[in-house]
């Protein structure tokens, strides 16, 4: 683990819940108590009206894939050994989307549309990232 | 009030792209275009009372303008940086023809010169956004490319648009690069299957449909309407301009496959008056072919979703019935550094100047320009016209 060398998330004040809830392997989002925005990226306001009412809400992890693309070269040069695999951004049953790998499945498996969830990937001892599976 | 048809353009210099870093500085590149293009417009340094300037990957900092400004020992009156990635030069022409309209100047030079790395400057290459770092890239969405081929698989799913159908595009250009001394892919044309046989980088897209990072350079200069006659060269009128954002990663963006250009194009298109069927050429902002296909259906030259059938159905070579990149487009003109998207812009200005040699599209009177930045971040639309 020692020597993971891919990019790693750098947490701010706004996402601090969202990385560790990540390594409980939970998936929360923030919700806006003024408006009922579900929200993600995590932020500081609701970006639909403003609001700092912002609430933390623990969510299933469903979702489908909204669109992918299977790197065949690495997108920067920390990924080589990954090759091939999927970026995707996933649509959560919540509305918003997030940027993720899936992962569980061949690349070539992977379909515009497909149902699937949360696969937590413990890639240091500090760092859980999200990722998804078909479903 | 608009600035519709108040300024024009009224010169242009371009540096033929160079692989590599190049022999010069950012810096030292943004001086030569300016020599060549004051010249060009028949002025005089000392006309130069504007100055706008995109950014340099090579040479990366605060305080740009005057740092352009001192190098260049200019005094303007009105300046500023315009960080809109691809779509920095259309969003400079619209900006100097407003700062002209309002009194701030008279002259104001556009002008932007970047390095394929930063081994000329010895300085650290910019950061990405921090959100980007944070959420993007630990999943191995970085830079450009995974994002564009996330627009064109959507592309593909939602509206059955083929791989074949995007390659088109990069054969097309290709087709107008040979006809342009300066391009850096221009001495031999390509098939579909050659770019289809290329190697895949992010499926769908292959090596043939992305950018080729270069070092160049290009400058414009924009003047009222009144100054403009008294110019050299034929004026080229700015008709209309449109500007639309939103997001910056691509996977905040409200749509996938409906971009901003869509937007930007209705109001430039508003302002001048005109429509898409009026335009003699187009010169689309091209990092990748599922631009281009997507900015002709969201500026209107065809329905959503038949960008594709559209691309097949149309000669997009400068002879052809919808003139497209005509310069070869970054794909195979080269894309300098962050340039800016102003190998679009300058080869609309060049092709209503008449000065676009082979290439020239005949009697060629009103164009469209598109600038684009980031992931399809950034859209800048421009209507340029002579009389
Ligand atoms: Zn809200």
């Amino acid at each position: 683990m020692a020597d993971y060398k891919k990019p790693l998330p750098r947490p701010t004040v706004a996402s601090v819940p969202f990385w560790e809830a990540a390594k409980r392997h939970e998936l929360q989002i923030q919700q806006c108590g003024s408006c009922g925005a579900h929200i993600f990226y995590p932020r500081e306001v609701c970006p639909e009206c403003l609001s700092a009412n912002l609430q933390w809400l623990k969510v299933s992890g469903k979702g489908t894939v909204y669109s992918y693309t299977i790197a065949e070269a690495p997108t920067h040069p920390t990924f080589m050994e990954d090759v091939p695999y999927v970026i995707a951004i996933v649509e959560l049953a919540e509305g918003p989307h997030l940027t993720t790998n899936i992962t569980g499945c061949k690349p070539h498996e992977v379909r515009v549309g497909m149902p699937v969830v949360a696969a937590f990937d413990d890639v240091t001892p500090e760092v859980t990232l999200v990722k998804f599976r078909p479903a | 009030m608009s600035i519709k048809g108040k300024a024009a353009i009224i010169g242009f210099a371009e540096m033929a792209p160079q692989k590599g870093d190049g022999a010069k500085t950012p810096l030292g590149i943004i001086s030569e275009v300016t020599r060549e293009v004051i010249s060009d417009a028949g002025l005089a340094k000392n006309d130069i009372d504007g100055l706008l300037t995109g950014w340099a990957l090579g040479e990366y900092s605060v305080l740009w303008p005057s740092v352009v400004a001192e190098y260049l020992q200019l005094q303007p009156r009105y300046f500023s940086q315009i960080e809109l990635g691809g779509a920095s030069a259309a969003g400079m022409a619209w900006r100097a023809a407003a700062a002209i309209e309002a009194g701030m100047c008279n002259n104001v030079l556009c002008v932007v010169g970047d390095t394929r790395g930063t081994k000329a400057t010895g300085m650290k290459p910019p950061a990405f956004p921090r959100l980007d770092s944070e959420f993007d890239a630990p999943y191995g969405l970085i830079a450009a490319n995974p994002g564009y081929a996330l627009i064109a698989r959507r592309h593909m799913a939602e509206f059955g648009t083929k791989p074949e159908q995007m390659a088109k595009i990069a054969v097309d250009q290709r087709k107008n690069a040979c006809k342009n001394p300066t391009a850096l892919f221009g001495s031999k044309e390509i098939t579909i299957d050659d770019v289809l046989n290329s190697r895949m980088i992010v499926d769908p897209l292959h090596l043939l449909e992305i950018v080729s990072p270069c070092t160049g350079g290009a400058a414009f200069i924009v003047t009222s309407a009144e100054r403009a006659k008294s110019a050299p060269n034929r004026p080229v009128y700015l008709l209309g301009a449109g500007e639309a954002g939103g997001h910056c990663g691509i996977t905040r963006a409200r749509s996938l496959t409906t971009s901003l250009v869509k937007p930007a194009a209705e109001s430039a298109f508003k302002m001048a008056g005109v429509s898409p069927k009026d335009m003699h050429f187009v010169q689309p902002y091209d990092c990748y072919t599922i631009t281009v296909l997507v900015t002709l259906e969201d500026a209107g030259f065809c329905k959503k979703g038949e960008g594709g059938r559209f691309v097949e159905e149309h000669d997009l070579t400068y002879k052809g019935d919808l003139p497209c990149n005509t310069h070869g487009g970054q794909l195979s003109f080269g894309q300098p550094g962050l340039a800016g998207g102003m190998s679009h812009v300058i080869e609309g200005v060049r092709q209503l100047m008449g000065r676009g040699g082979e290439r020239q599209v005949k009697d060629a009177t009103i164009g469209y320009v598109n600038g684009n930045g980031g992931i399809m971040s950034e859209q800048c639309s421009l209507v340029l016209g002579v009389q």
